[in-house]
């Protein structure tokens, strides 16, 4: 495709991919499906190319500006690799248990397992896995017979860009097993790290998988630096138009996870992105639900990373599921955060809920696209979608757009789109009582995202979510420059 | 205390005060009648501060400082509090928290330290027992889900709450059963002391049976036309309004002849 030809991203990939796919690369171990769905996930990502405002899903969201850089692409061959994990060796550790500070949820009562560059180094000797659960490297996965099959071709992911991508060019990830009947005590909380001191293309790929009558409860928290690199005057953002890598590195991150709620399974999910500037996440997940199954997804997104695409597909795959999707994202700077969802109804007597609420401040820019598809077959079923929006500055944008599908007759949907300011009477009636603008305008957000955070089962989880949510307050309601 | 000269007011560009003047001391109880559409609630939100009235010509001075200079959180805090005509309810800030951030943002401009949780907490409760409020505060939204009759006495509480030297109520009364107005009005009248004053705007004389005024003014088409003692309210009660319109306008079309 000719458009590609300016992106030097795309030669690194293909060169990328030719190196992983060589006889010295780290894929020569895996099974020859295994090799042929990379093969022709390739293939098809060649032929789709990055997203462009052409492409309807990437209407809003031009990404081009942030594709310019050169990266370096992890764990393609064994320099990058070894450099992502050692470079600058004491810098990198420092700024690891940062982040892994800044990650931590007091009083939070949980299992926790940290992945940096979405690689796992595998259970240290102080930590306790919950029973019932077996955790593994997809690096070892991935060439484990019993669990290959799991990255063997799928037509699934082949449908766009980013997932394309990754399942060419995947090495590693986290591979969850709950075993039938397993019901953990305490949520395993996940740190995703991300830190480079050279621009780096990171795509991890997760699978989770919960067997039949199990349940899990997930907590991930990605973070990753801002690429200040101590030079203090020249942040990220500036010199957008240059090839210059002064200001610290910028790392992409593809990320894929598959998850598969089996029969009268139950899986909570939560997702909070703190992720610091510099970083451009884009994250795609697709959950299978079976019979019976109930799936809660809570996704938060706060200011940081320049770029944010969250896609969640589910695919309601058996009856009488049940599936909670609750999105908050607090945007600020010149952030261009975009979530995507999918809920796709294909057999009969599904419920699925989805409420999005977001608050933009300064330049940025949210896209929210739900889509809820009711096949034929699937009579009886119950969706409902909502997305509100507070827009505070004059200079955000946010666009809106919820899409129905309904091909059954014998159906309750809805789903609806609001975007407004504060209202004028609370802020006078909170001032009136001798409370600062900036307070109240801070009791108002709080107020607009409870929502979605009353609906957060866990009380650890819950105050950590408001914390940082006050952690924006005051707000500045003046537009930055 | 409160000096108000000459107060011009318009709001989207329609004048809706035309020259109130009116002098409120410590300890002073003053009832503000007058017909709908006079310009009574607009008086209270111009002291209040709401953002759309807009003051075109006179003064207000607050116990010696220039009332319309300051921020309404700002005119709060100093002592100004208005006990709205249609409280708002505002989902997912508690009652509580909202309280707790009032009290201690008063407090924290009158540099007095925060009242720890269990300080607020009891006072809390004896202010709720001196109003007689007694609905759950805790883990329930500011006024959402409260009858009419709870909205004007959890104003109360917070007026209990926050002791304004100088409080507003705009027609409290409106909405109240006899059972509830009789509530607010021992409510009000415990909190009434030679320390602060009260304004209360009202178009029924049944309120001023409860809470006695020192004054009683009668508003009209932006004016104050009549002032007088607590008899006034009972001759309006009896008479209505018509005779000081006629009045009014008599007035107005002799200054129009003498000029």
């Amino acid at each position: 495709m000719v458009q590609e030809l300016a992106i030097p991203l795309y030669d690194e990939v293909v060169n990328g991919f030719n190196k992983l796919l060589s006889d010295q690369g780290v894929t020569r171990q895996e099974s020859s499906s295994v090799r042929q769905a990379r093969q022709s996930a390739f293939e098809r990502f060649k032929e789709l190319g990055f997203p462009t405002t052409k492409n309807e899903d990437w209407k809003y969201t031009n990404i081009t500006r942030f594709l310019k850089d050169e990266f370096a692409i992890a764990g393609t061959d064994h320099s990058a690799a070894g450099h992502s994990a050692d470079g600058g060796h004491d810098s990198f550790t420092a700024t690891t248990a940062a982040l892994l500070e800044q990650s931590a949820i007091d009083a939070l009562d949980c299992y926790r397992i940290v992945l940096v560059n979405g690689v796992w180094h595998g259970k240290k000797a102080d930590e306790a896995y919950p029973s019932g659960v077996q955790l593994f490297t997809v690096a070892e996965a991935r060439l484990d017979p019993a669990f290959s099959g799991y990255f063997e071709r799928s037509a699934e992911f082949e449908k766009n860009h980013f997932t394309a991508l990754n399942a060419a060019l995947y090495t590693d990830g986290l591979f969850i097993r709950v075993g039938a009947g397993a019901s953990p005590d305490k949520p395993l909380h996940i740190v995703h790290v991300y830190t480079s001191a050279h621009n780096l293309l990171v795509q991890p790929r997760h699978v989770v998988l919960v067997n039949k009558n199990a349940s899990l409860s997930i907590i991930e928290s990605v973070v990753s630096g801002d690429g200040a690199a101590g030079s203090g005057a020249s942040g990220p953002g500036q010199g957008a138009g240059g090839a210059q890598v002064g200001g610290g590195a910028k790392i992409f991150v593809n990320s894929l996870m598959e998850i598969i709620v089996q029969p009268d399974a139950r899986m909570d999910h939560t997702i909070i992105q703190t992720s610091g500037k510099a970083t451009r996440l884009v994250q795609h997940i697709t959950v299978r639900q079976k019979r019976q199954s109930l799936y809660n997804n809570f996704t938060f997104t706060f200011p940081g990373a320049d770029l944010v695409r969250n896609e969640l597909t589910l695919r309601l795959e058996e009856e009488h599921t049940e599936s909670h999707l609750y999105g908050l994202y607090l945007l600020g700077g010149q952030q261009l955060v975009d979530n995507h969802t999918l809920v796709d109804h294909q057999k009969p007597s599904c419920h699925s809920n989805e409420l999005y609420k977001g608050v933009l401040l300064e330049k940025s820019v949210g896209v929210f696209n739900g889509k809820v598809y009711v096949h034929k077959d699937a009579q009886k079923t119950n969706a409902f979608q909502q997305n509100n929006n507070l827009v505070i500055s004059k200079k955000a944008t946010i666009n809106s757009k919820p899409q129905l599908e309904i091909f059954a007759d014998d159906v309750k949907c809805s789903h609806g789109s609001t975007v407004g300011q504060f209202s004028e009477d609370a802020l006078f009636y909170l001032r009136a009582r001798g409370i600062g603008e900036d307070t109240a305008k801070g009791l108002l957000i709080n107020a607009f995202a409870f929502d979605i955070t009353e609906k957060i089962g866990i009380p650890a989880l819950r105050a950590h979510i408001n914390h940082l949510i006050e952690g924006q307050i005051p707000v500045t309601t003046e537009d930055l420059v | 205390m409160l000096s108000i000269k000459n107060l011009h007011a318009e709001v989207e560009e329609k004048q809706i005060l035309k020259g109130i003047n009116l002098e409120v001391k410590a300890g002073e109880v003053h009832a503000i009648m007058g017909p709908n559409g006079s310009g009574k609630s607009s008086l209270a939100s111009v002291l209040a501060g709401r953002q759309n009235y807009i003051v075109t010509e006179g003064e207000v001075i607050f116990k010696g400082r220039n009332l319309l200079d300051q921020a309404p959180e700002v005119r709060a805090r100093e002592g100004l509090f208005l006990a709205f005509q249609y409280p708002i309810e505002i989902p997912g800030v508690s009652n509580i928290n909202f309280l707790k951030t009032a009290l201690s943002e008063i407090r924290a401009y009158k540099n007095l330290p925060p009242l720890d949780a269990k300080e607020f907490l009891r006072l809390t409760k004896e202010k709720q027992k001196l109003v007689e409020f007694d609905a759950r505060l805790v883990n329930r939204s500011l006024n959402e889900g409260f009858s009419g009759g709870e909205k004007k006495r959890n104003e109360i509480l917070q007026l209990a709450m926050l002791e304004p030297e100088l409080a507003i109520l705009d027609e409290t009364d409106s909405g109240l059963d006899i059972d509830a107005l009789r509530i607010v009005s021992k409510g009000v009248n415990k909190l009434r002391s030679d320390k602060n004053a009260f304004i209360i705007i009202t178009h029924y004389q049944r309120l001023l049976e409860y809470i006695v005024p020192d004054f009683v003014h009668v508003l009209y088409d932006g004016r104050i036309v009549k002032s007088g003692t607590k008899d006034l309210a009972l001759e309006l009660e009896e008479k209505g309004y018509d005779w000081l319109k006629e009045e009014a306008h008599g007035k107005g079309s002799l200054e129009t002849a003498a000029i």
